[in-house]
């Protein structure tokens, strides 16, 4: 084969196609992907986005909760509370640790968060008004992450999906302390139950928007579902959400703010209305009532430690001269 | 001065008797940070009864492109394997 310009990409374009190929049957194959294997770098970058997508959503998530550990109504509630705000910086950094498996650094999984360039989850926009909000919070967000994330174990790559494993083993307390708040305060006095009612009210629709766009309006996912990263449609695990949170309402006696919530026999499943998604978009786009005070807070946080971080420097370099 | 947290691969024993396995890395400046951020990080719930931290830069690791040749040694050595050999009728116990 001669050697010129010509011949020498199309030996590359060769060599990519077939490396995709062999990829792309491993895939199918159910076989995972580990950070040294051959990956196009199209399917490199959705992970990127994805999972410090998921990873800065754990961090900011500990905001709109940690508003109310020093107002928690008992010392259980508050212990409660720590320890589950703990858990959602924990998952935070199993997310960034799979995430710098892929060649990106935290500084600048940071940067991008920093600069408004990777998102984090729309939910954590919304003020927590009352002690309801953190059973809603519980019961309903963490519930919709669980569906996500259950699914998730299932992703083709292999660091995510272990993070997942072990976030999902963690995860199931906190729906189920959020959902006994609720149901404490839908059996307390007429103002509790009202509490409980009003912060049902205002996450119901911010919860089930969590799960994205609508399938026909969700460019990305073609190819997340041909390379496997998900495993389900954003519609497919936003209608499992649902057909298993209605029944947990009514047992509770709270009502889900959908008049248009039906069961269909059919299809086996609840008919719901239609979604907001001006608001949805409206809120991605930075314009919910909490973007930039979340934002502000981590860049402040972020900054505030910079001396801590830089001792801890100087004081390894001391030990090193020292041994 | 590197601003970049050096990253530590952590292992951890669930219990004595069993292998220390990877469960993923922590950021840390020394060691005693390092085994503590593991801690606090990845045994909350009493995952384990000993940790282990490497920094990640003294991992040596086969490259999933030699996958073939690097293995190729075992191929051919299926008289390794206990169901290679032919039995007389009726042997137990072995």
């Amino acid at each position: 084969m001669k050697n010129d310009i010509f011949s020498i990409n199309l030996q590359k374009h060769n060599y990519l196609n077939m490396q995709e190929e062999i990829f792309q049957d491993k895939i199918n194959a159910e076989k995972k992907i580990e950070p040294k294997d051959w990956m196009p770098d199209g399917y490199r970058s959705h992970l990127i986005r994805q999972i410090s997508q998921h990873a800065h959503s754990e961090i900011i998530g500990m905001q709109p909760e940690g508003n109310w550990i020093t107002r928690a109504p008992s010392l259980r509630a508050k212990m409660i509370l720590l320890a589950k705000v703990q858990d959602e910086a924990g998952h935070g950094l199993y997310l960034y640790s799979a995430c710098e498996t892929l060649g990106v650094t935290r500084d600048e999984l940071n940067k991008q968060l920093h600069e408004g360039k990777a998102k984090y989850s729309s939910i954590f926009n919304y003020p927590t008004l009352s002690w309801a909000d953190m059973g809603a919070i519980g019961w309903l967000v963490d519930g919709a992450a669980i569906v996500n994330q259950v699914s998730l174990q299932k992703t083709s790559y292999g660091p995510y999906s272990r993070g997942m494993i072990k976030i999902c083993k963690e995860e199931s307390f906190h729906q189920r302390q959020g959902y006994e708040i609720m149901a404490h305060m839908a059996n307390g006095t007429k103002e509790q139950k009202e509490m409980a009612q009003d912060a049902l009210n205002r996450f119901w629709w911010p919860s089930i928007m969590m799960f994205g766009p609508q399938d026909s309006d969700s460019p990305r996912t073609g190819n997340a579902m041909k390379w496997k990263i998900k495993r389900k449609t954003n519609d497919e695990l936003r209608q499992n959400f649902i057909d298993k949170t209605v029944a947990q309402a009514e047992l509770i006696g709270l009502k889900i703010p959908d008049p248009d919530l039906k069961w269909n026999e059919e299809r086996g499943s609840y008919d719901f209305g239609e979604i907001d998604w001006e608001e949805f978009w409206n809120v991605v786009n930075g314009n919910g009532p909490c973007n930039e005070q979340r934002l502000e807070h981590h860049k402040k946080a972020h900054t505030e430690g910079e001396w801590v971080r830089e001792a801890a420097k100087a004081y390894a370099k001391k030990q090193t001269h020292n041994e | 001065m590197n601003k970049a947290a050096t990253i530590w691969e952590v292992f951890i024993q669930s219990k004595n008797g069993l292998p220390h396995k990877h469960v993923g890395n922590v950021h840390a400046e020394d060691k005693e940070m390092a085994l503590q951020n593991a801690r606090d990080l990845y045994t909350r719930r009493n995952e384990g009864s000993c940790i282990w931290v490497v920094k990640s830069e003294h991992i040596v690791s086969s490259v999933p492109e030699d996958e073939e040749s690097f293995f190729d040694p075992a191929n051919d050595k299926v008289y390794r394997h206990p169901t290679f050999y032919d039995l007389p009728d009726g042997a137990k116990h072995i």
